[in-house]
């Protein structure tokens, strides 16, 4: 099991307004020196110190992998969200000291992969700024299509035309012009790995046709951002820990529990990888499942919950932590 | 004794119609037809009709099973004399199909390995191929020590048809080569040889 791994203390170097929803960070060691190495598609969780909450939310490393004096995310802002992104928006500024994970990628390239098929939707297209920067590099074929609202929604869809020509197709959603992704999906060569990120409803849209079309599961990609839903609060106990955390509104249950100083283990923060399941020992109440991580199977049976994103409603949650 | 248990160690399945996929392509040998004729009653005639197969007889020719692959009405169906020669065939329809194909192997491990090899070549992962193992059980072996291949190897050791070292076939399987390790038994004490058994059969 992976403990939390150590953070990396840095500095906000810099905060750049990319659209009027979208800033981008930058942020240097404090130590100096290198940071560590990463490759395409990977995230950093970013810890936030909002008064007593501490938060931690996965963001794509969108700069060049070989450049490692800094790290670079892009945040958009989610108005009625937990407020991590408004966080990040309102409160953060260049010279602040922060702290981050080291990088984990849950959304590498596929090295054996003909061709990369990159499909993003608006903010979705960070991971892939990494990415193609290496596939680029690798001299791998890769094409994007990027799904916008309209030219001044869309963050870096210039630049990256500009860099990579006529591999990169920009889909206005608001010129009536939006993404075939039948049509597409059908003139793929053999080979060819799919990777989408975006909304949720992006993704399982891309994935049925993909499915509908003979795709195999092997050659299907995803990421997804998904921040923890918000829910009434709830308490629970964590029986190895002889602890009883509080869970707030607007706080996961992971974090709770890390506010509560238990270790516990997280990858992605978003209910996708698994690392953070956690065992059920008891639960008198209903157990609301956000993840795309646990089976049917294993949500009816009710003994484990992602608590990443997921949440309780009823009398009394014991964990096995 | 041999090692077994190895991971690497290809695991087969059943054959079972892929009725999403636009285009099928199915490779076979031996008594590999019977595996795809047992597809018939879960296969629409529409899925016959997206289907490519090419079949070597090899053993089996005097069963006649190519007759009845033909008779599925499938989009071409074509006989080649040896895997090998077979080879170019399915390489010209890997290499024109598009995302949505869905590659069938059936009977030897021979072919099977040549097909999961050249497949890779294409961009298919294993694990998206569907398998199903039919007769002979010989193995393709590769010698360790000067690489070369030596076909249909049914006895648990075997004279390495290059180098003539003598070779325990051991379960650890490559995919990039398609065939099984042949690891030199005797270096020690040349010709002091444990029985040799005929365990592939
Ligand atoms: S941390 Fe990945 S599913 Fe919870």
């Amino acid at each position: 099991m992976a403990v939390r791994p150590q953070s990396i203390k840095v500095r906000v170097a810099e905060v750049v307004p990319v659209t009027p929803l979208v800033k981008r960070f930058r942020f240097v060691p404090l130590a100096g020196g290198l940071l560590p190495a990463f490759s395409g598609g990977a995230h950093t969780v970013v810890e936030m110190h909002d008064g007593a909450v501490v938060r931690r939310n996965p963001y794509s490393l969108m700069g060049s992998p070989d450049e490692l004096d800094s790290y670079q995310i892009s945040v958009r802002k989610v108005e009625d969200s937990r407020g991590g992104s408004v966080f990040m928006h309102e409160r953060v500024k260049a010279g602040d000291e922060m702290a981050v994970s080291p990088p984990v990628n849950l959304f590498a390239i596929a090295w054996d992969a003909r061709k990369h098929l990159l499909l993003a939707g608006g903010i979705g297209i960070t991971p892939f700024v990494s990415q193609m920067i290496q596939l680029d590099r690798s001299e791998m074929p890769f094409e994007l299509h990027y799904c916008i609202r309209n030219d001044d929604r869309g963050p870096y869809w210039r630049d990256l035309q500009q860099r990579y020509g006529r591999r990169v197709q920009v889909h206005r959603a608001e010129s009536g012009l939006g993404m075939d992704v039948e049509a597409l999906l059908v003139m793929q060569p053999l080979g060819t790995h799919l990777f989408v990120c975006g909304p949720g409803p992006m993704i399982e849209g891309v994935y049925a046709t993909a499915r509908g079309l003979g795709w195999p599961e092997e050659n299907l990609h995803s990421e997804r951002f998904q921040a923890p839903a918000t829910g009434a609060a709830f308490d629970v106990v964590l029986r190895r820990s002889s602890k009883r955390v509080h869970v707030g509104t607007h706080e996961s249950l992971l974090e709770a529990i890390e506010a509560a100083d238990v270790e516990a283990p997280y990858l992605c923060r978003g209910g996708a990888c698994g690392q953070c399941e956690t065992g059920v020992l008891a639960c008198d109440g209903r157990l609301i499942h956000n993840d795309h991580y646990l089976s049917a199977e294993e949500r009816a049976a009710g003994r484990k919950i992602m608590p990443c994103v997921s949440r309780f409603e009823g009398r009394e949650l014991v964990l096995d932590l | 004794m041999l090692v077994s248990g190895i991971k690497s160690r290809p695991v087969y399945g059943t054959l079972a119609p892929n009725e999403q996929a636009r285009l099928n392509i199915v490779f076979a040998d031996g008594e590999g037809a019977l595996a795809v004729l047992a597809m018939k009653p879960a296969a629409p005639t529409a899925f016959w009709a997206r289907t490519h197969v090419i079949y070597v007889a090899g053993g089996s020719a005097p069963q006649g099973h190519f007759a009845k692959l033909q008779a599925l009405g499938t989009h071409s169906c074509h006989e080649a004399p040896t895997i090998a020669s077979a080879l170019p065939r399915l390489k010209a329809l890997l290499g024109a199909a598009r995302m949505g194909t869905q590659l069938y192997l059936a009977g030897t491990e021979p072919l099977m390995g040549e097909g999961m090899r050249v497949a890779g070549e294409y961009g298919i992962r294993h694990q998206s191929i569907r398998t199903e193992h039919r007769g002979s059980l010989a193995r393709r072996v590769q010698c360790v020590h000067c690489k070369g291949i030596t076909e249909s190897v049914t006895t648990n050791i075997v004279p390495c048809a290059h180098c003539g070292l003598h070779l325990l076939v051991r379960d650890h399987y490559s995919r990039r080569v398609g065939a099984f390790q042949g690891v030199n038994i005797d270096a020690e004490a040349p010709g002091q040889l444990p029985k040799v058994e005929e365990v592939f059969k």
